[in-house]
């Protein structure tokens, strides 16, 4: 059966699971005929000019695991980030796991969509905000079809969380392929902060195809970090689907650290509502074999004086490929808009492709929108001087690259976070030093 | 120390080294002058081992080894250093960063642990005195929007932490003004011992008033072509090449 019939009539059983009685029904059940009129997106689309998901569609996926599997701590510690205090929410094949979650219902929440889907207590942020921003394409109704599980995160007005919220998906291959979709919510009130780290994980090399979705309203004066980190088994495909409202004067920086994975989609869309809003999109990739990354951003500049930063960095070997597609849209009345995006690529192979396309749209007359894009190799004259001075070729090449990324790395805000990722570059460029940059 | 024999190299087809001698000891200063295009930077490069020359016959040895057949990385772990002419800016990679990956990856080649950072902290505070860099000055990009007389300060005070044997100034002295000038020629002189030797590639006298040469070579067409001592480097700067040029034709 094609996962698309599969997945249509997957949808009677998961009515049986669910509150067919509430009004998130009825955006389910919408979004359900939209995804049945789209289909999956093909490369006649513009958007997914240079991915194609067919190779990936073919997979006979299990659309909800039958039975509930449990991990070890010990088999899986090392992919959170565990030398800190953190929340976690952990999902297992889709499902919770309360024994390898902390969450809390403290001062604010950070629990489980199911659950705040069915208790009043949460019914008025729900029906304020569920499916508010989310896009109506092909794979956002999907995943709003069939939203249920993922994180619930709302943190009332002036309250600054401490401790990074991790949430991480595992999958543990009990089913020969897995699908998974899970559905975030985070709303953060005015001046609230919080930080979030999100990750995929496949346990086996049984095939993956996560089609994942995160709403993210910024009150004015919020802040929000999110960092995505994306390194997951070569037979794991994940689109990912993120849409973020933002209101005066909050700040919202996601960065995205793409290294594994077999196709990683990531759909990262900003709409700035307000004014002095600062939107920042940053993203190091660095991909080999077949792997391919399609980073698909928007910012939709809607009032005035506001910023978006965009810095990308690429680092492309064997017959990896990647595509960078920034759209920044400028309203007529957001004047004074700053707009500011880069993409930096290099190719360490004949073999690897990028695709850079970006586009700006501009209908205001006053502001300041530029954009660089580089594809490049490394430098050869770095590198000999780098030898010149004792530094083998292969630890030179990975200094020079760690180099390359650290405008991107830098800026991580949680130490523990930018160690991991140089953990993580290390490993994959295969050099033992530990270059604190 | 250093040993090349009938050196020829060539770039693109084109030949730039056509038969050249040297041999330097340990404890000299050798002074290399020549005019524009003679090929000294050339030879620099070939010694630390740049691989875009062709080498068609010649051998280089340094302390009896074979360079030809040593990476970049292992001639600087056999205490080759070069001075570059134009040192290249690496974004991202701080001063402090760079000289400690280079001197832990040295001794890495080695079979030594890494230094312990006490020490190095106290070698970087030492060296960068010497060369009178301000410490604000290493936390900078490598080179990133350096004055040219930072680079070449950067360049000795890197010659400074690494301690080669056989040091290669290739025009260091070029960009440099009066005062930056004494003070890099008095980092190399602290440097200098009668375990090392110094190789000046400059096309001034003036440097070499500080840094005071046991030989100086013309370096004409890809051959040295006269070596004398101190005095010829300033009967060069009195009397330009051409002499040199028509001795050469009688």
């Amino acid at each position: 059966m094609e996962l698309k019939d599969k997945l249509l009539s997957s949808y009677v059983a998961f009515e049986n699971d669910i509150d067919t009685n509430s009004d998130i029904h009825e955006i389910r059940s919408e979004a359900f005929q939209n995804f049945e009129d789209l289909g999956f997106p093909t490369k006649k689309l513009e958007a997914w000019k240079y991915t194609s998901l067919n190779s990936v569609l073919k997979q006979d996926y299990s659309i909800f695991p039958n039975k509930e599997n449990s991990i070890q701590l010990a088999d899986v510690q090392k992919y959170f980030i565990d030398d800190i205090d953190t929340y976690k929410l952990v999902f297992i094949d889709g499902k919770y796991s309360s024994f390898l979650s902390e969450t809390t219902h403290d001062t604010f929440d950070v629990c489980l969509m199911s659950s705040a889907l069915a208790k009043p207590k949460y019914k008025a942020v729900i029906e304020n905000y569920f499916n508010k921003i989310a896009k109506k394409d092909n794979l956002t109704s999907l995943n709003t079809a069939f939203a249920n599980e993922g994180a619930y995160i709302y943190i009332p007005r002036n309250v600054e969380v401490e401790k990074p919220i991790q949430i991480i998906n595992f999958t543990t291959g009990s089913e020969a392929a897995t699908m998974l979709q899970p559905r975030n919510l985070i709303v953060v009130e005015q001046n609230a902060h919080v930080q979030i780290i999100e990750r995929h994980q496949s346990l086996t090399s049984n095939p993956v195809l996560t089609n994942a979705v995160t709403e993210v309203f910024a009150a004015k004066d919020s802040t929000v970090d999110i960092y995505k980190i994306q390194n997951d088994d070569k037979t794991a495909s994940l689109v990912d689907n993120s849409y973020i409202e933002q209101k005066s004067n909050s700040i919202v920086s996601v960065h995205t650290f793409s290294f594994g994975g077999n196709i990683t989609r990531n759909n990262l869309n900003f709409y700035q509502r307000g004014e002095h809003i600062d939107s920042i999109l940053k993203g190091i990739t660095i991909l080999e074999g077949k792997q391919h990354v399609d980073h698909h951003t928007l910012v939709h500049h809607i009032e005035p004086n506001c910023e978006s930063h965009q810095d990308y960095k690429g680092i492309y070997n064997e017959r990896s490929t990647g595509v960078f597609n920034g759209k920044v849209v400028v309203d007529k009345e957001a004047q004074k808009t700053n707009a500011y995006q880069k993409s930096n690529n290099v190719l360490l192979s004949d073999k690897a492709t990028i695709n850079a396309k970006p586009q700006l749209e501009i209908f205001a007359d006053d502001v300041k929108c530029s954009h660089g894009c580089t594809i490049g190799q490394l430098d050869d004259d770095a590198l000999f001087y780098m030898q010149q001075r004792g530094i083998p070729e292969k630890e030179g090449k990975a200094l020079l690259m760690f180099a390359f990324a650290n405008t991107v790395l830098e800026s991580v805000k949680i130490p523990e976070v930018k160690q991991r990722i140089a953990k993580i570059i290390a490993n994959k460029l295969n050099v033992k030093i530990g270059f604190d940059l | 120390m250093l040993k090349i024999e009938n050196l020829q190299a060539s770039i693109d087809n084109k030949l730039i080294l056509k038969g050249l001698n040297l041999e330097v000891k340990a404890g000299e200063v050798h002074a290399i002058m020549g005019p524009n295009g003679a090929g000294k930077s050339t030879l620099a490069n070939i010694i630390a081992g740049k691989d875009d020359y062709e080498i068609s016959t010649g051998n280089i040895e340094l302390n009896g080894e074979d360079l030809n057949e040593l990476a970049p990385e292992e001639r600087a772990h056999n205490g080759v250093f070069l001075s570059f002419q134009y040192p290249v800016e690496i974004p991202g990679v701080s001063v402090t960063n760079f000289i400690k990956t280079a001197i832990n990856q040295t001794r890495k080649a080695k079979g030594l642990e890494d230094m312990p950072a006490k020490e190095m902290l106290k070698m970087i505070r030492e060296k960068s005195e010497l060369l009178e860099i301000d410490r604000k000055f290493l936390s900078r990009s490598l080179n990133e929007g350096f004055s040219g007389g930072e680079k070449k300060r950067n360049e000795i005070f890197q010659m400074a932490m690494l301690e080669p044997k056989l040091a290669i100034l290739d025009e260091t002295d070029s960009g440099l003004d009066i005062d930056a000038l004494r003070i890099v020629a008095n980092g190399v002189n602290k440097l200098k011992s009668k375990d090392n030797a110094v190789i000046v590639i400059t096309h001034y006298q003036r440097l070499l008033e500080y840094i005071v040469p046991d030989f100086v070579h013309v370096l004409y067409d890809g051959k040295i072509v006269k070596t004398g001592d101190a005095s010829l480097a300033l009967e060069l700067e009195a009397k330009g090449y051409d002499w040199i040029k028509e001795e050469l034709v009688q």
